[in-house]
Order: C-alpha cells, then structure tokens, then sequence
C-alpha cells in the first residue's frame, strides 16, 4: 500500500484500454497515481509491475474514460423525495457516468451565483461522481430576461439552458446567443416550438386511437431551424437536446455543412423505443419530446452512427409512482436513465451498426468538448474511468435501480453491456458486487 | 492648435444646418474646433457684452428631457447676444408626425433665425430642417448623431493632447443605441484617430466594423494602448435582462475602473457624456480622479463648441475675434 505522503498508484491490468481521443483500442494496462491518469499502454508493465501499487486485474475488460452525461435532472434542492445529489451521484456512479451536469429547473431554479455553488458544495460533500450544473439561461426559467450569464460562468456554470422549457421568443434567444459570444460558453435548447406543444404524445394516428393530444413532429424542426438561423446571425455556440425526428437531422447536417457552431445530442430511449411503447397509456414511456414513430427511431439510430448527433445523453428524469400512476394526459414526464445510458446504447454496437470507440466518442469525448472539458485516456489528465464488459447480458429491472426513483420504459428489457468499476480522481466509486454480477 | 494639411479646403462653415458629423469634411471639422479653441480661450466674462448675435433668435426646440445641452446652448447663444427661446414641448400625448410638422409651420411664422432641436426620433431634426426657412442644429436625435457633442469631445482631447490624428480611442458601452458614439465614430476617423468600440455583443450594432472602427467584446482587450477612454451612458431598462443581464455584471464586465483602465497607456485620459451612471459603467473615483478624467473639462468645452456652432452658421464670414469687447 502507499507510503505515507507518496500518492496512491493503482495498475489496472489486463484491460482493453478504449480512448476516443486517441483512438487507441488494444490490451494493456493504466496506471494511476493519485487523482491522476500517471501512464498507460499496450506494453505497460512488459518490465514488471511496480511495487509499491495496488494492482487490480480486470480479466480482459474494456477501460475507457468515464462517460460524461451532459443531460440530468438532479431534483435537489427541491424534490427530494424524487432524487438528491447523492442518489444521483450513486446511480450514475453504477452507470459507468463520471460527470453529469443538472438542469436548472429545480425547486429554486438555478439561476444565479448562489444556486451553481449550491450544486458544487454538495457534489464535494458527497464525494462520488463529478456533478455540475447549468444555469438558466432566463430568470426564474420566465423565457423573458436573460441571466447573468458572465457571472454565472465564472461561477462555474457549464452551460446555459431553459431545460425542459424552451425559448420561444425570438428575441431573446438571439440576445442571449449574442451575449453569450462574449464569454465563450454554449447555450442549450430543447427545441420544441412552444405553441405547437400542447399535447402528451407523438401527433398521428396512434394519438388519435388513444384520444390524446399530440404534439406535432415538425414543432421540434421549427424550433430548431429558428434556431439555428439565429446561430448564423449572432455566432453563438449552440447545441440542440434530446431531438427525435428525422427532420431535426436534416437540419443538423445542413447547419453543420455550413459550418456553423453547433452540436446535439439524443437519449438512449429515442433510437431504441418508438410510440408504440406507449401502447395501453404506459406513462413510464410518456417523455419530452414524445417518442416518435419507427421511422423517426430509425433516423435516430442512423444519425448517432454517422455522427450527426454528438452526444448521447441519459436524460434522467426521475419521478416518484404518484407522479407516473396517473391517467396518461396527467403523468409526469421523463424516465430514469442513469443506470441504463451505458447498456441501452451500446445495442448499436451489438448490432454491427457502430465500433464501440465510435459509441464511447459519443459518450465521452463529444459532451465533454461541448461543455469544453476533456475526457480521454492521457497522462495527466484526472483518473475519470469506466470500466466495463461489454458483452454481459443482463435484464434492466428498474426495482433495483441505486436512483430514488425507478421510472423506466425498459423494465425486463435485454440488454449487453455491464459496468464493473467506475474511478473517479483515480478512487473507485463504484465496483459491481459478486452478488449482482451472478445476474 | 489647427492641425495644418496639404489638401485643407478654404476656410469656412458651407453649410446652411449642422444636422450630423457624418459627411463633414476635415477642413470643415477644424474650422469648427479652431473657432471653439477661441471661444474657449476667453474668459467667459469678456463674452457679457458680445454682440455678434445681436438681434438674432435662437430658439431650443426640446422634444425631449435635457438639461446639459439646453443650457450649453442657451449660455453660449446669450454670450453671443442672441435672443433665446427654450421650448419643451412633451411628445408622448400627440402623435409625433404631427406635432413635429405642425409646430415647424408654427416656428417659422415667428422668424427665428436658428433653431436648436432635440428629438428621440432619429431622422426627425433633418426631417424639419426641410420645413423651416432657417438654419438647424442636431441637438441630438434619436440613435442617430449628437454633432456638438462630437465636436466639444474632439476639442477635450485636442486641448489635451495636442491633436487627434493618431490617437486611440476607445468607445465603451451602449454603441448600440448611442448617437454620441456615432458622431464620434465619424468625428474621429475623419480626423485620422484610431477608434475602438467596446460592448457586450448584444449592444454593438450591426456593420459597426464598416464605419471604420474596431469591435471588442472584452473590455481589457480594447483598452489595450488606447490613449483615451470614452465611456458611454448605459440606461437602466437596458440592464435588467433585455440586453444586459444586470447592472452587478455590467460593471463586473464593462464597468470602467483602475483596473480595467491599465490596460490603456499610462496617461490615457477618461471621458463620459454626462451624466453618469456612477457604479455601472464608471466607477465613482476614476470619474472625480482630475489626472485621468476629462469629464469637467468636457462640460466646459460644450458652451465653446455650441458658440462656435452658431456662429459658423448665423455669421460665418465674420472673423472669431472682434476685440475684446
């Protein structure tokens, strides 16, 4: 073990190591020391490994950076009951995830100086994953003022975003994507046009069989397209969550092809599940935006292979029984997703359609790039690490999810892909026990 | 003080109205400055009994709310001898088309011999210089051009620092909806000054590069090597979430203070329009500082500037000097 005042070195061996940055895929070994990545390799430790290391050997598994979830709705301060910080920060511990960033939209909102120390304070306190925050992008989420986004950024805010309530008015949004200009930082939308988003479902003809509401597929690239011409005239970073049709795709290649800046991402649920998961009102599959129909999934799918789509994020949305055991117009929306990002997402390398360093980019080095981090396998850089089987099959049952709360559409659903260990500043945060490994 | 040039025009002020600084030329510039170096050079005593002006009118035409600039041009009409008139007329109750036609048929039945207008329209003072049979001064017009405002910034530095071709400028704050920054962004790279806008990039106006000028969004970088700093008012409505988000981060960010102005050259010197919003876009000291600020001098140029104004255009061909009288 470590002598007194020399750092903690821990060799993991035997692992795949898996670096996007680098795109390094090949056996080896990493050493960390302290809460740094100190060396790693395929032919680290030929000479022998060094004494004075706690040695861990992972029997073959994969190592890659930890995954940066950049899309997670914290509910502290506010709705504990639903999620805190530290079940959060558990849950995503088991998910692989590493860092996270909340939405503003709790119970105060987020958006001023004091709410983005809030959220830091209590990450330190709970000493497990690296939990950030953005800020509201208008006061009180109102849609009308723009924050203090200078202040609030050097404060530590990762980025600026109404969450779950987009910007409709025009005006602002081209203000704050002007202002934000000045600081070097990126302003988030959930692009769903406002007026056009009174229902609960995709619009079409399962809305109709259901009687409910639906929100038409063409409010997202609305929206989005507003967005992305005011992109051109301010030059604001901009990046698009949780889009889910085949058009918002089209606009995205354009946009990119134009060479403006801009990035999206989607959710595991999106290119995984379409409307009919609602089937008989099924709350648990009632989300925002809504999921869509099979050829929106598929145009999903397609855009996180050929990286139209940048990120995947988990869109945790944690909600108690009472909120989801409602008649389906009257449920909340959102599902957890901490624990299943990893697994849900990794089908598509399980179907031949993507190289796992191509889906690790998606959950590691894009979010963290567009939330101007880094996450990679490099000396030096913090010991933020995943290690995983890839190829562990296994059944997503949401009772025993580490979250507070355990609304999922996947219950019983089969997936591959387990996370063994997750190390953050080079600590072990999470390790699978014997007992759920023998799932 | 003039700075003498190869391709300087004949002397003189060719123009009936001063309605902005755009299209001036540089001779017609530094008649006006060298005039008002003049007036500035008096003792304002000696002005008492100057009858220049005699049995001329003026007449200050306020659409809207001054007290500065009415006043600069009410002292320096008096000192010339002119009749004054101020009028205020308030242009929320009529519709403003109206009023501002109705009342130039109005004026021009009394035979004045220049008006003075201020209008929170822009276009609107040019618009009634076309219905008035006499000459018109810009007292400042919407976001548009503050022409005597211009010119009695440009006679500060000049006074100070011995010239204004070469120099650096730097124009913080509202350019967005400023007329003064405009006039200036003229006055100076005309007169062959360097000149630096400074805002949040919701306040800098679009095509603001095709003026001549540079455009930074962080202040420590447009203040770098400049010689003068021009600070411009930035209204409270504008900072509460519209254009700014607060008036704690304008002044974090584009709040003048020692710190901020050290990235200017050692004896940079600091101006403001008036009046100030002290706290928000300058800090209290820096703005009472006298080795650095140039705001009282500014006010003391504007009754000399508005002097030489009316003079050029009410009795160009008479000379500035006739004997202390």
């Amino acid at each position: 073990m470590a002598v007194p005042g020399t750092p903690h070195r821990v060799a993991y061996i035997n692992v795949r190591l898996l670096d996007p940055a680098s795109g390094l895929d090949a056996p080896g070994a990493l050493l960390t020391e302290g809460t740094q990545i100190a060396d790693l390799g395929p032919r680290l430790f030929n000479d022998g490994l060094p004494e004075d290391a706690e040695v861990v050997d992972c029997g073959g598994a994969c190592l890659a950076p930890g995954l940066v979830d950049m899309r997670v709705q914290l509910r502290e301060p506010g709705e504990e009951h639903k999620e805190t910080i530290a079940s959060a920060s558990r849950a995503a511990a088991a998910g692989g995830i590493t860092s996270m960033v909340g939405l503003p939209n709790t119970d105060p909102v987020v958006d001023d100086v004091a709410g983005v120390e809030f959220v830091a304070r209590r990450a330190r306190d709970e000493k497990l994953v690296k939990v950030y925050t953005y800020a509201a992008l208008t006061r009180g989420l109102g849609g009308r003022e723009i924050t203090e986004i200078g202040l609030l950024h050097e404060y530590g805010a990762r980025g600026f975003t109404d969450g779950v309530k987009p910007v409709g008015n025009a005006q602002v949004m081209r203000r704050a994507l002007s202002y934000a200009t000045g600081f070097d930082t990126v302003i988030l939308q959930h692009p769903q046009e406002p007026r056009l988003s009174g229902g609960v479902m995709n619009g079409g003809e399962l809305a109709t069989r259901l009687g409910l509401p639906g929100i038409p597929r063409l409010a997202e690239v609305m929206l989005l397209e507003r967005d992305l011409r005011l992109v051109e005239m301010t030059g604001g970073r901009y990046h698009a969550s949780l889009l889910s049709t085949a058009e918002a795709m089209e606009a995205m290649r354009r946009a990119k092809e134009r060479g403006l800046p801009v990035t999206c991402d989607t959710a595991p649920h999106y290119f995984t599940l379409n409307e009919n998961a609602v089937g008989d009102y099924r709350s648990f599959a009632k989300v925002l935006p809504p999921l869509r129909g099979e050829s929106d999934r598929a145009a999903i799918a397609e855009a996180v292979v050929d990286g139209t789509i940048d990120a995947i994020c988990s869109d945790h949305a944690p909600q108690d029984q009472d909120a989801k055991r409602l008649p389906f117009a009257a449920a909340a929306w959102g599902m957890a997703g901490l624990e299943t990002l990893l697994p849900l997402s990794l089908a598509l390398v399980h179907q031949g359609r993507m190289s796992l360093l191509e889906l690790l980019k998606r959950l590691t080095l894009n979010p963290a790039a567009i939330l101007q981090g880094r996450a990679a396998l490099e000396p030096g850089l913090p010991a933020d690490l995943v290690i995983f089987d890839p190829d562990r099959a296994w059944v997503i049952d949401p009772d025993r999810f580490l979250s507070k709360s355990k609304n999922s559409a996947f219950d019983n659903h089969p997936v591959q892909g387990k996370v063994l260990r997750t190390i953050v500043d080079g600590r072990s945060i999470f390790t699978l026990s014997e007992t759920a490994a023998a799932d | 003080m003039s700075e003498t040039h190869p391709s300087r025009e004949p002397p003189g002020f060719p123009h009936r109205h001063l309605l902005g600084i755009e299209g001036l030329s540089r001779g017609e510039i530094e008649f006006l400055l060298d005039l008002a170096d003049v007036y500035a050079a008096k003792d304002p005593r000696d002005h008492q009994r100057s009858s220049l002006l005699s049995g001329y009118t003026v007449i200050n035409l306020f659409f809207e709310n001054s007290t500065r600039t009415r006043t600069s041009f009410e002292l320096a009409a008096k000192r010339l001898g002119a009749e004054v008139i101020n009028m205020s007329v308030a242009s929320s109750s009529i519709k403003k088309g109206e009023t501002l036609i109705d009342t130039a048929m109005t004026l021009t039945a009394m035979r004045p011999d220049l008006l003075v207008v201020r209008h929170p329209d822009s276009g609107a003072v040019s618009l009634l210089s076309e219905k008035v049979d006499c000459a018109v001064i810009n007292g400042g017009d919407g976001s548009h051009e503050h022409p005597t405002q211009a010119l009695l910034d440009a006679l500060s530095i000049r006074r100070r620092k011995g010239r204004l071709a070469g120099l650096t400028v730097a124009i913080c704050g509202d350019v967005l909806h400023s007329r003064v920054a405009r006039s200036n962004i003229y006055l100076l790279t005309t007169m062959g000054a360097q000149v630096r806008v400074i805002a949040p990039p919701t306040l800098l106006p679009a095509g603001i590069e095709r003026f001549g000028a540079q455009a930074f969004t962080d202040m420590r970088a447009g203040l770098a090597d400049v010689d003068i700093v021009m600070m411009l008012r930035l209204q409270n409505e504008r900072m509460q979430g519209s254009y700014v988000p607060s008036v704690r981060e304008y002044f974090r960010f584009y709040g003048l203070d020692q710190e901020k102005l050290a990235s200017a050259k050692p004896d940079a010197l600091v101006m403001h329009p008036g009046p100030m919003n002290r706290g928000v876009e300058i800090d209290s000291e820096l703005a009472d500082d006298i080795d650095r600020s140039l705001i009282h001098t500014q006010v003391a140029m504007g009754v000399a500037v508005r002097m030489a104004c009316l003079h050029a255009l009410l009795r160009g061909e008479e000379p500035p000097e006739e004997g202390r009288a």
